[in-house]
């Protein structure tokens, strides 16, 4: 990649100018696949979150669902009846309805588990970086054994586990809680490893021994002094983890460890579409396959380009 | 060299007695034993017994301890479910798994290493930029969706391979086969293809790299220099030099296969030891599950540290990493 350095103006730039004239906006503009992906990304956030508004009924509100409209096929084929654009389930559900509504709770917990596994993984790595000696042992010793084992099976193990120790009033409110926790389990393992290596080079670089001189507290040093060097590998790691929960939270819910029928999320609606598979009903399981490929593969190439963008290697 | 072999598997050791407790507190204190084995009209002083028996009484590290060596003897005691041993329903669907992943594995290396070369010696052109593209919409494809998309078009559709189960086995010695028997080949070709979908973009991901890579040295240019014909370049000089990661990344990557197994063998009803497990996730038979936890863990750890101390014999510049 041959990068140009953008002319910079004299005049101190504004926050909205800064970000138009940073080399990363000016790779973006060369990256036709990073804009179609954003462009298509923003597209099924943005239809996902308005789901209530757009959507023809409200699939999870029993009252509006009708068996007479069960079975309905996609409108281009025959059979097919407005307004069901991609047809209907068995239950008479209009399945772009659910299919929005399935996007909302898989990009939830997606998000979720990318913020919690974030916090988590930036505050071990600090600690272990800049306290070293046992607290890095012992931290980074867990992440080891934690890292030993594939993260799907972990994932699978905790979210089947939890939910049998759930009482049974809570297994459909935390059925998400769960889930972002059987994520998260082995995934901040990730950003502490970086966080950790980055801090130890900082921790002995004059500013931070400025800091400590005029005894900013330790934990000030380490968030509002090295943490903001250490969020570029950070970034990168982190939307390519959003698109892996999307699709770890879709197996569970596939696997039936997941998002309970009652709430689904994409994963769910194909466990459910997947029982009709040998009976003809292959819009039941399609579509949500589609629209979850969509949003993970709009997701991976950004991450892809993000980490070529940011890689000072292939300037 | 000693040191490190020792500190290598004094880790791996570390870990499985790690894995192991987990699996013992999951096993211990998920559900009452007790309960799970006793009829309903046991009496206080039967379960009691039972208990005494069962040595739960006992102190925790020494429960623990019986734990591991039981484990390490491949004793995981009774199913809950139908009171069969639990390492001999293990040893009945171990045969399955494996064929699903040693077929898998050889798919991923057939089809992912021409693949890899390809895309690197056409480099620039139409097919290979596409082709390179499309790879990340293999790894972003869900495993269960390829499965279920497989079933689609190649056994609902087109009616061409079945779209689930194992088909006919044959049985050779405790070992069941299914590569023996015509309906057994046919029922494992979609479970394998959609097993190694994702291993196929790795290793042509990686193959690719290498290959750009080698492709600039000087020995490839002394080589075409010499005349050697373009497709021996690419085959025979070029790719040797590529494989050693492809070997690495192979032997790393089987203990996810056997996990990732798991939804494969759901999606196709295939009689695996991951099946075996969801059953037992579906009817919470604690020790299948953690009998299936301590063993696939152990399969991992092992391939994880034989590839760490091979790398170690070739490279000994690792050995004081």
């Amino acid at each position: 990649m041959t990068a140009i350095e953008p002319v910079k103006s004299s005049a101190p730039p504004s926050r909205l100018s800064r970000v138009f004239q940073s080399d990363l906006w000016w790779s973006f503009k060369q990256h036709p696949s990073a804009i179609a992906a954003a462009i298509l990304l923003a597209v099924l956030i943005g239809t996902a979150f308005f789901a209530p508004w757009i959507t023809v009924q409200n699939p999870y509100d029993l009252a509006s669902l009708d068996l007479l409209n069960a079975e309905i096929p996609p409108v281009w084929m025959e059979g097919g009846q407005w307004p069901f654009l991609l047809g209907t389930d068995v239950q008479g559900r209009d399945l772009l309805s659910a299919i929005l509504y399935g996007s909302r709770a898989s990009i939830v917990i997606g998000a979720a588990s990318v913020a919690v596994s974030l916090i988590v993984g930036s505050v071990v790595g600090l600690v272990a970086g800049y306290y070293g000696k046992w607290a890095d042992g012992l931290l980074m010793r867990a992440g080891d054994v934690l890292l030993s084992m594939p993260t799907m099976l972990i994932a699978i193990l905790v979210s089947a586990l939890a939910r049998q120790m759930l009482p049974p009033y809570l297994r459909e409110v935390g059925a998400s809680g769960v889930i972002v926790f059987a994520i998260s389990l082995s995934a901040w393992v990730q950003y502490a490893r970086t966080v950790r290596a980055q801090t130890m080079v900082e921790r002995n670089k004059e500013y931070v021994q400025a800091a400590r001189l005029i005894r900013v507290s330790k934990w000030r040093i380490m968030l509002k002094h090295i943490l903001p060097n250490t969020t570029t590998p950070l970034l990168v790691t982190a939307t390519l983890n959003f698109g892996l929960g999307i699709l770890i939270e879709a197996t569970l819910s596939f696997l039936g460890v997941g998002m309970p029928p009652e709430q689904p999320s994409l994963g769910t609606l194909i466990r459910i579409g997947n029982q009709y598979l040998f009976s003809g009903l292959w819009w039941i399981v399609l579509f949500p396959g589609l629209q979850l490929c969509l949003l993970v593969v709009s997701i991976n190439v950004l991450g892809d380009w993000l980490r070529d963008a940011l890689n000072p290697k292939l300037r | 060299m000693l040191a490190f072999l020792i500190k290598r598997i004094g880790n791996a050791v570390l870990v499985m007695l790690t894995v192991a407790f987990l699996a013992f507190l999951i096993f211990r204190f998920l559900g009452d034993p007790v309960e799970m084995m006793v009829n309903e009209s046991a009496t206080q002083v039967e379960r009691d017994e039972l208990r005494a028996r069962l040595g739960l009484n006992d102190g925790f590290l020494v429960q623990y301890a019986r734990f591991v060596t039981n484990a390490a003897q491949g004793e995981f005691g009774l199913s809950w479910r139908n009171q069969q041993s639990v390492i001999g329903l293990i040893a009945e669907r171990f045969p399955a798994t494996f064929e699903l992943v040693l077929i898998a594995t050889f798919l991923s290396l057939a089809i992912g290493i021409p693949l890899g070369v390809f895309t690197a010696i056409g480099r620039g052109r139409w097919w290979a930029e596409g082709l390179q593209f499309s790879s990340i919409v293999g790894v972003s494809l869900p495993s269960f969706l390829v499965g279920i998309l497989l079933i689609l078009i190649f056994s609902v559709t087109l009616g061409w391979l079945p779209g689930y189960g194992r088909g006919d086995v044959v049985r050779v010695g405790w070992w069941s086969t299914g590569l023996l028997t015509p309906s057994g080949r046919a029922a494992v070709v979609l479970p394998a293809l959609s097993l190694s979908l994702f291993q196929i973009t790795l290793v042509m991901r990686l193959v690719r790299a290498e290959m750009l890579e080698t492709l600039r040295t000087d020995f490839i240019k002394f080589a075409r220099a010499r005349g050697v014909r373009r497709r021996a370049l690419w085959f025979r000089h070029a790719l040797k030099n590529c494989l050693m990661p492809v070997v690495t990344l192979t032997a790393m990557q089987v203990g996810n296969l056997i996990a990732f197994a798991l939804v494969t063998e759901t999606v196709f009803q295939w009689p695996g030891m991951g099946m075996l497990f969801m059953q037992a996730v579906t009817f919470v038979d604690i020790p299948v599950m953690a009998a299936y936890l301590c063993i696939v863990s152990f399969i991992f750890v092992t391939l994880n540290t034989l590839v760490d101390i091979a790398y170690a014999v070739i490279d000994p510049r690792l050995r004081n990493a």
